[in-house]
């Protein structure tokens, strides 16, 4: 350990959530009415702004974790505050802190709005925490405290169900953590009675040695509650009512930030932890996820409202990050990383667009829109464009991750791509199905009389169009940046399942050669720094 | 014939000695107790309902200090036996006189506003508390099988006669009897209990009979196997745990509403504390035998306290069931039989002790007059009405669902690991799992007190464009529920007899200034703690190294 460096993640759980205790605390009467609100949103942006100093900070081409800070917290319990950040979670914390104000900003609350930006930024404390611990019970903690602002804000500013669906997501979300916390706690005590030493720190777990039994039991607990979370077919029953009675700000939030929380859990805790019992259930999660991808694509065929045929949608693409996660190879774990993002900018600005049709027309009936082109064209284009971009068409983000997931299934389990592909072709039927039904034909007077974006929304918007365009076109410092990382999960994965570790990953063979992917060239060259050994990774990464 | 003589006509009883200090907390509750009684009963006037709150206070505060200067004690001298080894002077007393203390301060506190409003003169609520509190501090402190029964017995009579406390309701007086005759019972019970173990090892005393056992192998252990087998059907129904917990509800729904908290806090620590000590002390080398029936009544109180308190429609039954949850988890602990379980279940007492004596004031507080109005729709737009007391409930609640960042997550974290580290991987599942059915029923509650009223008249809908369905139907099923502006809440059925306009037009209820330090003190006992968890873990864990054994 150098010099005390600045504590980036530290600073990116705390800020929001210190933010909302004094935006909780300050009453209304004292202030300004847009008071709260402002305060909530410079909040975020200085959130925003550590992010990008990470991202800035970040070591490119390094597949240890960074910026590792660790302190021990309840000693009696063996819980350590230890955060750290790799490629994976690199773009997902961008991610989060750049959707945020965003959100604020796109998706504001009728009332209340005290108590409103108050829940925004504790989940967003939480969504970080989530995304940056090391230490297993420190991420359930997080984990778990993404449910109570996300509860509150379904029930507080939802639509006429939301009662019902926020207490459904909540208590579905909560079964499912109950076998999480089992199994962590399971984990660390082998963990302990194999060394002695009891934590919950993901580098040293890592290494504990499962018998075959113990590894899938243990498997199955932790994809129980991130299955739930993601969510993947079968477990997603709650995320329909959830997504469609949610307030559109807290609509972006599920899908786009933690409905990733579900499979960024899979990728960091059981593809580590359980390499495998990931290997031999990869089969059985890769049906489910093809399940997902055709299933939820037929389904939002048969929808006739916006809301709920973006959140089936969201079913078949969180499909598609599951699908390239249990590839279990370079590729179509980058590309699963990849679209986690791709698909949270999307999803964003689809939800985002849908909330604003809302405000115009009090309805997201498709039946009782139509040809909205004509009198909102800029609303139609960008609506367009986030559209082309979740269906895949190259030159857009989405192509690039979903193009990854199928080239790396394809490669591992032939059969599972060639079915997955169907879903993007009928992705493209519901998708422009919709989009004719509600932008096409001869608009009736109430819908030509629908205003177009107002240009504090197309700035809101843009950022978001610039990155999906941005990540499109140009993905390799981005891929540069996931890519060691991912291959570091790889190597272990392979190495603990005594598969031959594939030739252009090999340590001794990256040092040297880039290795290719998919036509982006990407520099491997730092892999050979990265011992497989985690605990000297770790070190050497907190240098 | 000389000598036969002699020691007929000088029969010596010898008089152990008394070291003071091992009871103290215990003498000042009760010795406060009895001068209480005197002063108000010698000068009436000026004793009235304040000036006994400060009085209980001073001595609960006393007794915490003197409880504080024994920590002080043992942890430098280490664990040891007093009054002819009838009395265990070690951490985990120590632990349980300030849980207790604490429960009796906060109750003193919560009582004052409880006694003004029922306009309730005399110190007997107070005095009975405290009495009942120095029964359950003997029995954290008792190294023998009588001392923990005379324990149990106070602690008993006391929370029978404050059960009927309300004698103006009916319930009340159910209540108390029917707590007077099954705990009367599980008394007779217990005592069979002893009797038989005494029989089996010759002994009354934990340390001996711990010594006994560890020498010694019974080979027709049936006398000492029913004899454990009769304590722990008393203690089944002194912590009420499932298949012995047919009075909680009704006493709980019959009590009035800080009784029912101490009830719940007290009689728990002092019922859990003696239980924890016999079990895992003096009885460590028999325990397969016991641990399969704690194994069992566990799962019974962790799946049915989850179930059946999700169909209760008065809140202070919905508690006693999702207190019966509580136990299971507790008892989660006590199977683990480890010194990491008795650490664990030492910190669940504490930390639910806050959680349900705060819960309990709130529910006293907006239960009003006659302490009557309790049920789930009694709670509606609490929120509205009352915005901090409504926080501190859902912060309570949360607490007790052990949503992250309070006590409550931590406790059943630190039970959970204690099940783990023992192969309780079935057990510790069903208890998490228990633990998502409860999280239903507290935020059932949560999201009642946030719901508005009323349709109508009601101030939310006038700015509440985005809520209201619109005629042509938001969503295709939203139209089936749309009935006006009405938000659903959790289970329709239970919540849809709104009573909008008798609820609305009673207005905020009062807060006594006192019953908000008690509330404000667990809530921030609750978060603080569950932030910074550190201390009070050590405080648990150091309780337990300095377990007599």
């Amino acid at each position: 350990m150098t010099a005390v460096t600045f504590p980036y993640l530290t600073s990116l759980v705390l800020v929001p959530a210190v933010g909302a205790a004094v935006v909780a605390i300050v009453p209304k009467k004292a202030v300004a009415t847009w008071f709260h609100e402002a305060l909530g949103i410079v909040v975020t942006v200085v959130t925003l702004a550590v992010a990008a100093a990470v991202l800035v900070v970040f070591k490119s081409g390094v597949g240890s974790y960074q910026m590792v800070s660790d302190h021990n917290w309840a000693t009696g319990l063996g819980i350590h505050w230890s955060l750290g950040i790799d490629g994976i979670s690199l773009f997902l914390v961008v991610l989060t802190a750049v959707l945020f104000p965003l959100t604020m900003l796109g998706a504001r609350a009728r009332r209340d709005t005290r108590s409103f930006v108050a829940w925004v930024l504790l989940l967003e404390s939480a969504c970080m925490g989530s995304f940056v611990s090391l230490d297993l019970i420190l991420f359930f903690l997080f984990f778990e405290l993404t449910l109570v602002p996300s509860y509150f804000l379904i029930g507080g500013w939802g639509f006429a169900r939301r009662g019902y669906a926020a207490i459904k997501f909540f208590v579905y979300t909560f079964a499912g953590s109950a076998f999480l916390l089992v199994g962590i706690v399971a984990i660390a005590f082998i963990h302990q009675s194999q060394t002695g030493v009891l934590t919950f720190e993901l580098p040293a777990l890592m290494h504990t040695h499962l018998s075959g039994t113990e590894g899938v039991l243990l498997f199955c607990a932790f994809t129980a509650a991130f299955a739930v979370k993601a969510p993947i077919f079968p477990f997603h029953t709650w995320s329909p009512d959830a997504y469609s009675e949610a307030p559109t700000a807290g609509a972006i939030l599920l899908v786009a930030i933690m409905a990733k929380l579900g499979t960024y859990g899979i990728i960091r805790f059981d593809l580590n932890l359980f390499p495998q019992a990931s290997r031999t259930l990869a089969p059985i999660l890769l049906t489910l996820a093809t399940i997902g991808i055709v299933y939820g694509a037929l389904v939002a065929c048969a929808q006739r409202d916006l809301k709920r045929l973006l959140a089936y949608s969201s079913l078949a693409q969180i499909g598609f990050i599951a699908l390239g996660t249990f590839a279990l190879n370079s590729q179509g774990l980058s590309g699963g990383v990849l679209q986690m993002v791709n698909h949270g900018l999307v999803i964003a600005t689809l939800f985002i667009l849908v909330g604003w049709i809302y405000e115009r027309r009090r309805t997201w009936q498709i039946g009782s829109l139509k040809g909205l082109q004509s009198p909102a064209p800029v609303l139609a284009g960008v609506f367009t464009l986030a559209m082309m971009a979740s269906i895949g068409v190259p030159g857009l983000n989405g192509f690039v991750g979903e193009f990854l997931i199928l080239i790396g299934t394809f490669v591992a389990h032939r059969w599972w791509a060639v079915v997955a592909t169907a879903g993007v072709v009928i992705a493209a039927v519901y998708l422009l199905w919709g989009y004719q039904q509600v932008f096409h034909g001869e608009p009736t007077e109430e819908d030509a009389a629908t205003a177009d974006l107002t240009i504090n929304q197309r700035l809101i918007v843009a950022p978001l169009i610039v990155l999906i365009v941005l990540l499109g076109v140009f993905p390799k410092p981005v891929l540069d940046r996931i890519t060691p990382s991912v291959n570091r999960l790889v190597i272990h994965v392979d190495q603990v399942t005594n598969t031959p570790v594939p030739a252009d990953l090999r340590p001794a063979v990256a040092a040297k050669a880039p290795c290719s992917l998919n036509g982006v060239h990407v520099s491997c060259s730092v892999l050979a720094s990265v011992s497989p050994g985690a605990p000297t990774a770790l070190k050497g990464a907190s240098k | 014939m000389t000598t036969l003589l002699a020691t007929a006509a000088a029969p010596t009883i010898h008089v152990p000695h008394v070291d003071y200090l091992s009871i103290l907390p215990m003498l000042i509750m009760l010795g406060g107790a009895l001068l209480l009684m005197l002063v108000s009963s010698l000068f009436k006037r000026i004793m009235d309902v304040r000036a006994g709150t400060v009085a209980a206070v001073v001595v609960s505060l006393a007794a915490l200090v003197a409880a504080l200067v024994q920590w002080d004690h043992v942890a430098t001298h280490g664990p040891s036996v007093t009054i002819a080894g009838a009395i265990a002077y070690d951490g985990f007393d120590v632990f349980i006189q300030v849980t207790v203390s604490i429960a009796m301060l906060l109750t003193a506190l919560v009582g004052d506003g409880y006694l003004r409003r029922e306009g309730i003169e005399g110190p007997e609520y107070l005095v009975l508390a405290m009495v009942s509190a120095s029964g359950a501090m003997m029995m954290g402190a008792a190294n023998d099988l009588i001392v923990v029964f005379l324990g149990l017995e106070i602690l008993s009579i006391a929370l029978y006669v404050l059960a009927a406390f309300n004698h103006k309701r009916a319930e009340s007086g159910e209540a108390a009897l029917k707590y007077f005759v099954l705990g009367g019972f599980s008394s007779a019970v217990f005592l069979y209990g002893i009797a038989l173990t005494y029989g089996a090892t010759g002994t009354t005393n934990l340390v001996q009979i711990a010594n006994y056992l560890s020498r010694n192998i019974i080979v027709h252990n049936g006398v000492l196997l029913g004899g454990l087998a009769l304590l722990l059907v008393g203690f089944g129904f002194k912590v009420a745990a499932v298949p012995f917990h047919m009075w909680s509800p009704d006493v709980y729904e019959g009590s009035p509403s800080p009784v029912a908290g101490f009830m719940a806090a007290v009689a728990k620590a002092g019922a859990f504390a003696a239980l924890l000590r016999i079990f895992v002390t003096s009885f460590p080398t028999v325990r397969v035998d016991w641990q399969p029936v704690v194994w069992i009544l566990a799962l019974l109180s962790l799946v049915l306290g989850a179930v059946v308190a999700l169909n209760q429609r008065d809140v202070k039954r919905m508690m006693a069931y999702s207190s019966i949850n509580h136990v299971g988890f507790i008892l989660l602990g006590v199977e683990a039989c480890t010194a990491r379980g008795v650490s664990a279940s030492l910190y669940y007492l504490f930390t639910y002790m806050f959680l349900v004596i705060g819960s309990f004031a709130v529910i006293s507080v907006v239960a009003g007059p006659g302490d009557t109005r309790s049920q789930l729709t009694d709670y509606r737009g609490l929120a509205k009405r009352q915005p901090l007391l409504a926080l501190a409930f859902v912060v309570l609640l949360l607490g007790q669902a052990g949503a992250p960042f309070t006590t409550g997550f931590l406790a059943k974290l630190g039970v959970i690991e204690a099940s783990v580290s023992v192969q309780g991987y079935g057990l510790a599942t069903v208890a998490m799992a228990s633990a998502a059915v409860a999280a239903f029923f507290y935020l059932r509650l949560a999201a009642t007190m946030f719901s508005p009223v009323g349709a109508s008249g009601d101030p939310l809908d006038g700015n509440l464009p985005d809520t209201a369905p619109t005629a042509d139907g938001t969503t295709p099923a939203a139209t089936d529920r749309a009935d006006g502006s009405q938000p659903v809440v959790g289970l329709q059925v239970l919540t849809d007899a709104a009573p909008s306009a008798e609820v609305e037009a009673r207005g905020p209820v009062p807060v006594p200034p006192l019953t908000a330090v008690a509330v404000g003190t667990c809530v921030a006992f609750s978060v603080v703690f569950g932030i910074i968890p550190g201390p009070v873990i050590d405080f648990a864990h150091q309780a337990t190294l300095l377990l007599l054994r």
